[in-house]
């Protein structure tokens, strides 16, 4: 592939090309679907190509094909310099310029124990059919849907300043869910996560380690009885989350706001922008002592996970928010250059025909001290959430409302009845600093989250949070008219 | 015939055609896709993006008796197609049977309708530029700051299967969207078109500054029951919620949709009528579905009460009655793609002049399904979001989260738009409703 990446750059450095970069990205993903007893999809894709990115005249350009070839690599190369000439009609008093990086040669591969294209797909189908099997034995499930996904990604990087990267990343996931409906009422239960399930940069010991047989029968039997529990009440109350409601708190609610992008507004007109604002950086209360985040593109197995970003940049880790005070971007070399700072290593591609831009790793909450028995028997009066199944927040991420699979009430101490359609409220940097109890790293998870969507044209990127269940005082719950 | 990053009719009916020969399946379905596109990308006045892309994909469905395999490559050289069918066809032996499986569409005539336009598809890198700067000039004279995309492209889409089915179609389309903003306020507009010549910048810039001027400074209003006026892209938004689930054929047989039961019953309002067309020429037409079935006008609400409902093959074969072309989405069960409401005579002057205490809406973000069988919809509103007092715009307010039903607000809206605007793939007018419930309210 060398000559090929040292055609494209050579290209776009003869048309003027003050820097280039070339992504070959090849991908194979294998998944199986199953639905009420049968294999509803089966299936296997592969998609290969090559992106072109130059600055000219210190405006971008980039241009993408399918066909790698050398005559192909040259025209992109071409077309890329002829788009940046024409970003350069429309220019800012400065010019785009690059956080700078030490060009590196070198090789990284995810780690994974058995490799998932390797399993028989017989077997795949076998597990998934076995848990549909299970979950519809009981009568009240009206849909019983299974997933798995493999993905292996191939990729090639090269600069104009010397980097030559190799990487290769295999992901896992899977996941089982219930749907139960009767008389208007519709709830749903899933196992390990919603959203399909739960994804990880690992092998098939990843889906052998989630058990799922042996959660079939009991997520179908919480869809069922959801439909006949209580409804969440409207109040003011202590909120527990669970950990996996908590990567999506922590992913919407503080995710999104660091994206160094998001501050500068290149977001504003799909995504948004955020409220964590330059002049925030290093003051600002974002929570509660308790609350500390990172963000670790180093985590063995996370599925933000990565030896180098899409631009060179070494995978990191980043103190986000310290003891409760905000600290840090994610950022990528043209963003932290504007702060006059070196790139945070987030800069991701979703494949070859889309450009780089600020995406999450893996984002996590580091564990407190607590025991989840403790927290519980900690609450007077409150709820307890668990697995995200609606998410919703303002443009610069402030105002948030997130509804979940199943609730708890907490009384006095113990778990009492379940509660069904629970959703809560709040304004980010409030509910944060509410935050007085984090569970610990007994019960800390990694979750993957395989579903980010951002940017135009649109990409949707794999990251990673961690967490472990936490407490919140006084949220408000139990939004919208539901009698 | 082929041009620049476009197989042509032709090429794409011989390539699937060659897929065909070649599958040793009882069954066979492919699907060839794909084509250019072209996004500028603005922000604080300047190209900060500016991307091509171009390629295709090829998925091939090989069935045996009722073992489906599908297998799909973005490669169209000879050895990735024949690797993607026997790939397709290991993973079918592979398969249970499916019982649900009713086989496949046989071939029907497919109606012409041209949405390809030269002058969409020749739009350069420069082009783009020219238009964007039209926005960043009008934003920087008034010293706010402009964000937004300016999209152009050409797609090709070809569907054919062992019976039959032999279908082809190839479109353009243009979108120019933009928010105008300061640190106190913002404002949208957008353009969309399958003629880039309809787009005209300095219209959707004179609209995108007027609504971020307006809207400098917002005050609080407190959450609570308010009258709204939707603009065309809220309603859009809204309506997508309620067809998704609702009118699919096979979400209402799985007891899934809040039709269930109720087809046939006044659940709208009056003034409320809805269909899909993937004919009419003012949306982005589509003459067949993913399954290479025609598409059939469905009118799924008239005057309130609910008509039809939106069926694909398999759905269709289960009731005995044709599909209408609105299948291949696989799990996701039948979806319409080209939804018009009807107009009604009404202009969004109109509705404020009519409007007591009200909030007017641009549009809404991040919106998510809260609860499926109520239609329980919860999202925020931006980039231009104003009150309404005694028949006049008073001031504009702080974003407001709502969560509100959108059986509620298609079954009560008391004033249509006389309009019609393209909003994402659906052409809609404006609306007046008489309470809407925002549940919450954000610090801009
Ligand atoms: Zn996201």
């Amino acid at each position: 592939m060398r000559g090929l990446t040292s055609k494209a750059l050579d290209v776009a450095k003869k048309l003027g090309a003050s820097y280039a970069d070339i992504r070959i990205v090849d991908r194979k993903q294998e998944t199986v679907r199953t639905r009420n007893g049968n294999v509803e999809s089966l299936g296997s894709s592969r998609s290969r190509g090559f992106g072109v990115r130059v600055l000219y005249d210190g405006a971008w350009g980039f241009s993408s094909s399918a066909r790698v070839t050398e005559e192909e690599v040259r025209r992109v190369a071409e077309e890329a310099v002829a788009i940046a000439k024409a970003s350069a009609t429309v220019k800012r008093d400065k010019d785009v310029t690059l956080a700078p990086v030490e060009p590196v040669t070198a090789k990284w591969e995810s780690k994974c124990k058995v490799d998932p294209f390797s399993v028989k797909t017989e077997d795949k189908i076998a597990l998934l059919l076995e848990a549909d099997r299970l979950m519809r034995q009981n009568k009240g499930v009206r849909v019983a849907s299974g997933n798995f996904m493999a993905l292996r990604e191939d990729k090639i990087f090269a600069s104009t300043e010397g980097s030559y990267i190799e990487q290769t990343k295999i992901e896992t996931g899977a996941g089982i869910e219930a749907t139960a409906a009767d008389k208007g009422e519709l709830q749903r239960r899933s196992y390990p996560n919603s959203a399909g399930g739960d994804y990880a940069s690992r092998g098939w010991e990843f889906v052998e380690s989630m058990n799922i047989l042996d959660h079939a029968e009991r997520v179908a039997d919480e869809a069922v009885q959801l439909l006949t529990a209580k409804q969440c009440p409207e109040t003011v109350t202590d909120l527990i989350l669970d950990s996996s409601q908590l990567t999506l708190q922590i992913h919407e609610s503080c995710g999104h706001p660091i994206e160094l992008d998001r501050v500068f507004g290149q977001e504003a007109s799909y995504a948004g922008t955020s409220f964590l604002t330059t002049e925030k950086k290093g003051t600002f209360q974002y929570g509660s002592p308790n609350v500390t985040i990172v963000a670790d593109a180093t985590l063995e197995g996370g599925l933000g996970s990565f030896g180098f970003d899409d631009e060179g940049v070494p995978a990191q880790r980043t103190t986000i928010v310290d003891k409760g005070i905000f600290m840090n971007y994610l950022s990528s070399r043209d963003t932290a250059a504007e702060l006059g700072e070196t790139s945070t290593g987030a800069a991701r591609a979703d494949g070859w025909n889309r450009i780089p831009i600020v995406r999450m790793t893996n984002i996590n909450l580091e564990p407190g001290d607590w025991t989840l028995d403790e927290i519980i028997k900690d609450t007077k009066e409150g709820i307890l959430m668990e697995t995200n199944k609606s998410w919703s927040i303002d443009d610069k991420r402030l105002n948030f409302q997130f509804g979940v699979e199943v609730a708890y009430e907490i009384k006095d101490g113990s778990i009492g009845a379940m509660l069904k359609n629970a959703n809560y409220t709040g304004i980010t940097y409030e509910f944060w600093r509410s935050c007085d109890a984090v569970a610990n790293k007994d019960e800390w998870r990694l979750w993957g989250l395989p579903n980010c969507g951002k940017g135009e044209p649109g990409q949707v990127a794999h990251v990673g949070h961690g967490a472990a269940p936490a407490r919140f005082r006084g949220v408000k719950v139990g939004v919208g008219k539901w009698q | 015939m082929a041009v620049r990053g476009l197989l042509g009719k032709e090429e794409a009916l011989r390539i699937v055609g060659r897929v065909l020969e070649s599958s040793p399946g009882d069954m066979t379905e492919v699907l060839l896709s794909g084509g250019v596109s072209y996004l500028t990308r603005f922000s604080d006045n300047y190209i900060h993006q500016n991307v091509a892309d171009s390629g295709h994909s090829l998925r091939v469905k090989v069935i045996f008796g009722k073992k489906i395999g599908t297998a799909s490559t973005n490669s169209l050289d000879e050895d990735a197609v024949k690797e993607a069918i026997e790939t397709a066809a290991r993973v079918a032996e592979l398969q249970k049977p499916n019982e649900e499986f009713e086989g496949i569409p046989g071939p029907e005539p497919i109606p012409e309708v041209n949405t390809f336009f030269e002058s969409t598809f020749e739009f350069s890198p420069v082009d783009r530029a020219r238009g964007v700067k039209i926005i960043t000039d009008a934003a920087q004279a008034k010293g706010f700051k402009a964000a937004g995309a300016f999209q152009t492209g050409a797609s090709e889409i070809c569907i054919a299967n062992s019976l039959g089915v032999r279908a082809y179609h190839r479109s353009t389309s243009a979108h120019l969207r933009t928010v105008v903003m300061s640190d106190t306020g913002s404002g949208y507009a957008d353009a969309l078109a399958t003629d880039v010549r309809e787009i005209d910048p300095a219209e959707v810039a004179r609209i995108a500054v007027e609504k971020c001027e307006a809207a400098q400074n917002p005050e609080v209003v407190p959450p609570g029951e308010y009258e709204v006026i939707l603009e065309p892209r809220a309603v859009a938004d809204m309506l997508g919620y309620l067809v998704r689930g609702g009118f699919s054929a096979s979400a209402v047989r799985e007891g899934r949709s809040f039709l269930s039961g109720k087809v046939g019953e006044k659940l709208f309002a009056e003034q409320f009528s809805l269909w899909d067309d993937g004919l009419d020429p003012r949306g982005f037409p589509m003459p067949f579905d993913l399954e290479g079935v025609p598409k059939q006008k469905v009118v799924l609400v008239e005057k309130g009460v609910v008509k039809d409902l939106l069926y694909d093959f398999k759905t269709a074969k289960k009731e005995g009655r044709k599909p209408t072309g609105h299948g291949g989405f696989g799990g996701w069960g039948p979806m319409a793609s080209n939804l018009f409401m009807a107009p009604g005579d009404a202009t969004v002057e109109d509705m404020i002049k009519n409007t007591k205490r009200g909030i007017l809406i641009t549009r809404f973000h991040y919106t998510n399904m809260a609860h499926p069988m109520r239609v329980l919809v919860t999202g925020m509103t931006r980039d231009g979001t104003f009150l309404v007092e005694d028949g006049r715009i008073t001031k504009p307010v702080k974003n407001l989260r709502f969560t509100e039903s959108a059986l509620r607000v298609f079954g009560t809206m008391d004033m249509v738009g006389k309009d019609l605007h393209r909003a994402g793939r659906s052409v809609v007018p404006a609306i007046h409703v008489p309470a809407f419930n925002f549940t919450g309210v954000t610090e801009f």
